[in-house]
């Protein structure tokens, strides 16, 4: 049997690329979604959406080709590439809220087990950024969360109720994690494949809701 | 008499904000799409008491050099940050008003922490929205964004095709702080990239509407099917020096870009 170990955030993201289907219009969050953007299929045509404003925009600036007026929402300086469309802000949250956007990538503080979000606000720190989050978890037509299992201090993030403020209720399809996917259902959340060495007994000893075990439970392929 | 919208100085430009306006400022928060001559302008003023409006409030100079490590961040180049860091600023309204490293700590994140300032949190598309409308003439609008959160709170909230909305004011400001690429004299603007966000939201959306561009070019110029703020909406329009205008080879690490 294959050692325990946790999937790399590259792996992660590895995972969450395969559910991008030919055609899709995708955004993709912060951090470990922004990755994504590497891995699907060749043979697939995506259309990335950025809320800052670009539709269909190229891959990340080379130190050549960098300008401060092409930028993903990370900030990163990225390119053009044939058959790019821009727009304004009013505009690109159209897109968002008017359900135009086939399938959102974002990262998590907290998931219930109803697809529950939470992701903006440390209650530590007691003041956060929404972004475009709150938008983005309502409009998408699907929503993946990719995030790590448990936080720093050992503790499941996925939990029956989340304490943390809500970015949105119910909006999480599936949860990508460096031990499982997890699909959201209205049934509770179906575990659906894990790491490889890790028993459905480990994950759920990290997962406060019960998981629903699926009949046809695989092994994350890893790249 | 010809109409002529372009000012000689950002200095002229801002002349007349007064305390306690309420001021957009448009770009994403990124180095590019921020009006940065006219924040620098609007600090040499003075204007007190502002609320300023953006997708973020500005983090100012120092950090975003920490935050965009990827590049050097022109010397020019200013934010709202700026405003909070020369105690002009009473309230933010921002989708994005704290970076997303709780190391990373603002001028406005200090003065937020004393109680110095307030801070008015609003969901990125109600933020565009709310600016929109009152470039519309709207007053308020019902939005689904928000029911089930903190945004909801103290909201009117509507079921609508069976889904709950909450009502949105439009926001109403005295001056836009916009950055464009090119104007003509009579106002029409465009834009670059994904400069193009918030500025050309923001663009006819306040009482006066400031554009800050690379160049003014002939009347007839600019494409007709190009232009994305049409001249009705720009009330001034400065030019920025030639040190920042655009440049398009920026020297970046795209390793250490991959990184963020």
């Amino acid at each position: 049997m294959a050692e325990k170990q946790r999937l790399s955030r590259e792996t992660m993201a590895f995972r969450v690329a395969k559910e991008f289907e030919d055609g899709m219009v995708v955004n993709l969050g912060i951090g470990i979604p922004t990755l994504c953007v590497n891995y699907p299929s060749p043979d697939k045509e995506l259309f990335y959406h950025t809320e800052n404003g670009a539709l269909n925009f190229g891959p990340i600036a080379t130190p050549e080709d960098g300008d401060l007026d092409l930028v993903n929402a990370g900030g990163q300086l990225v390119t053009t590439k044939p058959g790019m469309s821009l727009f304004s802000h009013d505009e690109s949250f159209a897109m968002i809220r008017g359900g135009h956007i086939d399938l959102c990538v974002l990262g998590a503080m907290q998931v219930s087990e109803k697809g529950d979000l939470a992701n903006w606000l440390l209650p530590e720190r007691g003041i956060g950024s929404i972004g475009g989050a709150m938008d983005l978890a309502v409009g998408a037509k699907k929503l993946i969360v990719v995030m790590e299992h448990t936080s720093k201090d050992g503790k499941p993030k996925i939990l029956r109720r989340c304490n943390y403020e809500l970015t949105a209720p119910e909006c999480v399809n599936m949860i990508v994690t460096d031990l499982a996917v997890i699909e959201v259902t209205k049934e509770g959340v179906v575990l659906k494949e894990v790491a490889p060495g890790w028993t459905v007994e480990d994950v759920q000893e990290l997962t406060e809701p019960k998981l629903i075990v699926s009949p046809d439970l695989k092994e994350i392929e890893i790249m | 008499m010809a109409i002529n919208k372009v000012v000689a100085s950002f200095d002229q430009a801002v002349k007349d904000v007064f305390d306690g306006a309420t001021i957009l400022i448009g770009g994403f928060g990124t180095p590019g799409g921020s009006p940065s001559y006219l924040i620098e302008a609007l600090s040499r003023q003075g204007a007190k008491n502002l609320t300023i409006v953006g997708n973020t409030v500005g983090i100012g100079k120092e950090l975003m050099q920490v935050v965009a490590s990827f590049m050097s961040v022109p010397e020019w180049w200013y934010d709202g940050g700026q405003l909070a860091a020369n105690q002009q600023v009473r309230k933010g309204i921002a989708a994005f008003p704290v970076s997303a490293s709780p190391l990373l700590v603002s001028p406005f994140e200090k003065q937020l922490r004393a109680g110095e300032v307030e801070i008015e949190i609003v969901p990125q598309g109600t933020l565009a929205e709310r600016i929109r409308a009152a470039k519309a003439g709207i007053g308020a609008f019902y939005c689904p964004i928000g029911p089930g959160t903190v945004v909801e709170k103290g909201k009117d909230v509507k079921v609508i095709d069976g889904r709950k909305h909450i009502l949105e004011y439009a926001i109403k400001a005295d001056f836009g702080l916009i950055r464009a690429y090119k104007a003509d004299r009579i106002g029409n603007l465009i834009y670059r990239g994904t400069s193009r966000t918030f500025n050309a939201t923001m663009a006819g959306a306040a009482k006066v509407t400031i554009a800050e561009v690379d160049e003014v070019v002939e009347v007839g110029e600019l494409d007709p099917e190009r232009v994305a703020t049409p001249a009705l909406y720009v009330d001034r329009i400065v030019v920025r020096p030639e040190e920042g205008r655009t440049q398009i080879k920026q020297k970046i690490s795209k390793e250490e870009q991959l990184q963020t």
